[in-house]
């Protein structure tokens, strides 16, 4: 009986791995930059050119970095509901722009709408190194103390957002007001 | 029929002017024949991001040349090997590394092998050995000897003692 029994309990062992093995996307990698502090940038603003912006700005609130770019077809999936989002004013969202041009990324915003707060601009993509980007759109919560929460690879849908991001978001304001 | 085929081709031809392209800056070698030596044998070991299944080296994705002028810039810089590798890993993980670390999540991966190959010796040592003790020693009787040896004379054309 057990002679039977051994391969029966290898094949489903293996299956079963096998099984987990496809459910799982190869192209979300886990961020090693989790509660790690967020990379520094300095870099203009999109829209205003003439201004700089810092992550260093927004020391002290929890935000969201999304990493988008004109050129970047699943990030005009998400950016509806990252309008909805930030009409809700539970968390500002800023932007990354990702090796775009700047003429594109302002007519794409024009043509969609800005969620944003403030797009910073990485037009070489050295800013997306620092933060590990490895494919648009991208997206990270920080907190308070500039640390990196979660990220977010891939488009944010109405699952991920309420899911995902939401509820790391609201422990992180709910822990900031409670110091 | 043949209408609906061009219609895909005819699609990608309306929506092409939508396509907007990837800034990218073109990729300057280094003038130094030393750092592009190096590049070409640590690009060799790293993994593109992107693609995932080609190196860093083979790679055409736009990640992979930033990652190269940033590895070009960094060695310019007198940065080691060994310090690009720690900031490459820092900021994208060990996956990245196309020859996984021998660490205790990947001790599996390296020594798994060993361990199956041990084990199949193992269970196929276990079944000679069984099957040797299936076979019973009996030796002949008298009687089925001289029968052994009258069957073995009768082969035509054979010498037997």
């Amino acid at each position: 009986m057990l002679r039977y029994l051994i391969p029966l309990v290898l094949f489903i062992v293996l299956a079963v791995f096998l099984a987990i093995g496809l459910t799982r996307d190869p192209h979300e990698l886990k961020s090693v930059l989790i509660n790690k502090p967020a990379p520094t940038f300095r870099v203009q603003q999109l829209k205003a050119a003439d201004k700089m912006i810092s992550n260093e700005d927004m020391r002290g609130k929890v935000w969201l970095l999304n990493v988008w770019a004109s050129w970047c077809v699943a990030c005009r999936d998400e950016h509806p509901f990252l309008i909805e989002y930030a009409k809700t004013g539970v968390v500002p969202i800023y932007g990354l722009n990702y090796k775009d041009r700047r003429e594109d990324a302002l007519a794409w915003l024009d043509e969609f709408g800005d969620p944003y707060t403030a797009s910073a601009v990485d037009l070489d993509g050295r800013v997306g190194i620092d933060y590990g980007v490895y494919g648009a759109p991208e997206t990270y919560v920080i907190d308070q103390a500039g640390m990196i929460r979660l990220k977010h690879v891939g488009p944010i849908t109405p699952d991920v957002w309420s899911q995902k991001i939401l509820p790391v978001v609201q422990e992180l304001n709910r822990q900031g007001t409670a110091k | 029929m043949t209408r609906l085929r061009l219609l895909p081709i005819l699609l990608i031809c309306l929506l092409a002017p939508v396509i907007r392209a990837q800034v990218q800056e073109e990729e300057v070698p280094s003038d130094d024949p030393v750092i592009e030596q190096r590049l070409a044998n640590l690009s060799k070991e790293l993994r593109c991001l992107q693609c995932q299944n080609q190196t860093l080296a083979d790679s055409p994705a736009g990640l992979a040349a930033d990652l190269r002028r940033e590895i070009r810039l960094q060695m310019k810089a007198g940065k080691s090997d060994q310090e690009i590798i720690a900031f490459l890993t820092q900021r994208y993980g060990d996956f990245i590394l196309y020859r996984p670390r021998v660490t205790f999540t990947t001790y599996l991966l390296w020594f798994g092998p060993f361990v199956l190959l041990l084990g199949g010796l193992y269970v196929l040592f276990r079944y000679i050995k069984q099957r040797r003790d299936l076979i019973p020693e009996k030796p002949l009787s008298a009687a089925e000897h001289r029968r052994a040896e009258e069957l073995l004379a009768s082969l035509p054309g054979k010498e037997t003692t």
